[in-house]
């Protein structure tokens, strides 16, 4: 991290920079040229920035660079015009901009020039798979289809006996149309598909939209809708890394630790289900607050659920760390290092894993987080265990951090006053980027809206879009049989990432 | 292995007792709606503007096929014409019988044919297809086979094989991507065999009805025999369905 906080010093006032989740002007953001912005781009990330989005908007006239500043919580926008149907691409020197380069050439044909490998991010077509040769390499496919109940994907390894080569992973099965449906549709229709952007990632994605909109229209949200969120959004995080550490126990045939994890799962989900009805806390978010409150007694209900379900997990997880035969499975398996780690830009859980100490609601807070921390879990080892780990602090820091919420509350008006009757009009030619740290990792909403202020321009960035490649260097020089463990420590989105 | 075994017995027994048992859902948990056109003020429609997926049409009715039970048209009602009630008993054997109109009812599944029911009712092997499901669903169906729903004592069970199953579970709004490994799926599973679509975006497209690259759910090629509306259903809503289409309950 020494380079991230030398560049600290090193102010570059020619990009203006804007916050999480605040509008900027999209006068203020000058039109420069690709090279100047490519260049910029790759310098900043050298220094220990992160490539947050890259993309170009509908009409194809620019492109347009979403860089974070973790330790001075800045977010820089940049944008280049396209002179011509290509341009140099970013991802010869920058790895973590490798999806989104693929993304640009497939949805609006414009060429980025030496991309290491050009293939289209979710259509299938004639395309070829990487392939190894030399004598006894051999090939495994895997998927679409999956053995058990499982959103499909193509996996294809290069194999030297047991021993994966190469892994290049296929999605696109799970493409919905999300982004061009966001600009289509009514603002009701709008929250609805952000809910069902990654099912598991409900509140995440419905607070990274509901941000978004509510910035672009300059509505201010009362801190007990935000308490509410953010209790929400650590509930999610609950439940996916308890369920998480069961499925680890499940491929490791610890099966004690797979079902009372897949359980104590359940748990936290009726705590969602208590708080707004259904168990993935959809129609809880709305544009302009919440839809449910959390009175006094609900407030008791929760406390005591979840310090029931507290108990319980405490032993279990010490247990499930502490059995040999599953420390000897997570231990050494699936290394990510730091450098790769940075290389591609990972975020959440998997890059703190590796040693990569970022997190959203410490480094950019919005919302509740800006009066309210939960410490950052960081490992160093980038393997299964230590991916295990991450999840075992962060489950224990969420479950304080909702405890104090429950307790210290604050109360007032759920519903915004100002925003509950009719959302206010978004403001024209704005730009806005929403970051949430969903418990996958960095949720990057980022709208612009036209002359008109209507949304023009809608990215969803899914944290599984970044780390879906450190999946496959996890594998590198593995073994094939550990793909499934590997897999589960990641836990990735496929309709996350296809959108 | 000592501390293995006192975490054990601290689990206790945690099946739920059902269907035998009474079900207590949360006072928040929507189920089954309740409508009541009469006091619809003329002309109004609030909610049908307020829907995110047109699934209500007046005179005063709610195709649960499209519903997402969010619920935008209860909040929006100045007249509390809708309302979402607990029961959790939602799967039906005809799209049709999921419009819903003031004063119905739940029309609860019926059981397969007796020749069905002989073949199925003691063991059921169920393929899931997700074509475009965002994980919601998907992971209600994994919860189904936890400790607490425990749907291996029913005799139903998810397998990896197509050639292995007797029926196919279709959870998403069917993405093209998806839609040949759909097809392919279902054909592999040998005949007499059932379908059953699970969740708004299999019975409609759900939030995504309308985009360019989905069908809209399951496409008519694949005869739909359980309808369970939802997004996602609740694992209780799924499980009286299938013991509904079974002829267990």
């Amino acid at each position: 991290m020494t380079p991230a906080r030398a560049s600290v010093a090193r102010p570059r006032p020619s990009i203006p920079a804007t916050e999480n989740p605040k509008v900027v002007r999209l006068g203020s953001l000058p039109l420069g040229d690709v090279e100047g912005l490519r260049r910029d781009v790759i310098d900043r990330c050298k220094e220990g920035a992160r490539l947050v989005a890259l993309f170009v908007p509908p009409r194809a006239t620019e492109l347009v660079a979403v860089v974070a500043r973790d330790d001075c919580a800045d977010i820089a926008i940049q944008r280049a015009a396209l002179a011509g149907p290509s341009y140099p691409a970013l991802s010869s020197e920058l790895p973590a901009a490798q999806a989104f380069e693929r993304e640009i050439l497939e949805v609006h044909g414009v060429r980025p020039e030496g991309h290491p490998w050009l293939k289209p991010l979710r259509r299938h077509d004639a395309h070829p798979f990487f392939q190894v040769d030399g004598p006894g390499i051999h090939e495994v496919a895997v998927g679409p289809v999956h053995a058990g109940i499982i959103e499909p994907g193509h996996f294809r390894f290069q194999c030297a006996g047991e021993k994966v080569l190469h892994l290049e992973i296929q999605l696109g099965y799970q493409h919905r149309g999300v982004e061009r449906l966001m600009l289509s549709s009514s603002p009701a229709r709008r929250i609805a598909i952000a809910e069902a952007i990654a099912g598991d990632t409900t509140i995440g994605h419905a607070i990274a939209h509901a941000a978004a909109v509510e910035a672009l229209g300059a509505g201010e949200l009362p801190l007990h809708a935000q308490a509410v969120r953010a209790v929400a959004l650590e509930l999610e995080r609950l439940a996916n890394h308890v369920g998480d550490l069961g499925a680890l126990c499940n491929d490791v045939g610890y099966l004690p630790g797979a079902s009372w994890l897949g359980r104590l799962r359940g748990e936290m989900l009726n705590a969602l289900l208590v708080l707004s009805g259904n168990r993935f806390g959809r129609g809880l978010i709305r544009v302009g607050g919440v839809r449910f409150d959390l009175d006094s007694g609900q407030k008791r209900e929760l406390a005591a659920r979840l310090a029931e379900v507290e108990r319980d997990l405490d032993a279990i997880v010490e247990l499930v760390l502490d059995t040999p035969s599953v420390a000897s499975r997570f231990e050494g398996t699936g290394v990510v290092s730091r450098e790769i780690a940075e290389a591609l830009g990972l975020v959440g859980p998997v890059a703190r894993a590796s040693g990569c100490d970022r997190d959203v609601r410490r480094d950019h807070p919005a919302g509740l987080y800006r009066f309210a921390q939960v410490p950052v879990a960081v490992t160093e080892s980038g393997d299964v265990m230590a991916r295990a780990l991450v999840r075992a602090l962060e489950i224990k820091r969420s479950l304080e951090f909702v405890h104090d919420q429950l307790r210290e509350q604050p109360e007032g008006p759920a519903r915004s006053r100002q925003l509950a009757l009719e959302p206010t009009p978004a403001r024209p030619d704005r730009l806005v980027v929403s970051l949430v740290e969903g418990w996958r990792g960095e949720i990057a909403h980022v709208a612009m809206t036209d002359a008109d202020g209507a949304i023009a321009a809608y990215q969803i960035v899914d944290p599984s879009l970044h780390n879906w490649l450190g999946l496959a260097m996890a594998l590198r020089d593995g073994e094939i049989s550990d793909f499934p463990l590997c897999n589960k420590s990641f836990n990735l989105s496929y309709a996350g990432h296809d959108l | 292995m000592k501390s293995a075994l006192v975490a054990r017995l601290r689990q206790g027994h945690r099946t739920l007792d059902y269907p035998a048992g009474k079900v207590e859902l949360p006072s928040r948990f929507r189920g089954m709606p309740a409508l009541d056109a009469s006091r619809c003020p003329e002309g109004c429609g609030v909610c049908t503007r307020a829907c995110p997926t047109g699934a209500i049409g007046q005179p005063l009715r709610i195709d649960l096929g499209k519903c997402l039970f969010c619920p935008a048209c209860a909040g929006a009602c100045p007249e509390q014409a809708i309302s979402f009630g607990r029961d959790h008993r939602l799967a039906v054997r005809e799209r049709a019988d999921l419009s819903v109109g003031a004063g119905d009812g739940p029309r609860l599944a019926r059981a397969l044919d007796l020749e069905a029911t002989r073949l199925f009712g003691r063991s059921l092997k169920l393929r899931q297809v997700s074509a475009g499901g965002c994980g919601a669903c998907e992971a209600e169906l994994v919860a189904l086979g936890n400790v607490v729903f425990d749907l291996g004592r029913f005799g139903v069970q998810f397998v990896a094989s197509p050639r292995h199953a007797d029926g196919l579970v279709v959870t998403g709004p069917v993405s093209q991507n998806m839609r040949s490994a759909l097809l392919e799926t279902f054909d592999a599973i040998p005949a007499p065999r059932i379908v059953i679509a699970v969740g708004a975006c299999a019975l409609s497209g759900g939030p995504f009805a309308g985009s360019a690259v989905c069908e809209g759910g399951v496409p008519p090629e694949i005869p739909v025999d359980l309808f369970v509306p939802g997004c996602p259903p609740h694992p209780l809503t799924v499980l009286d369905g299938l013991l509904r289409l079974l002829g267990r309950i």
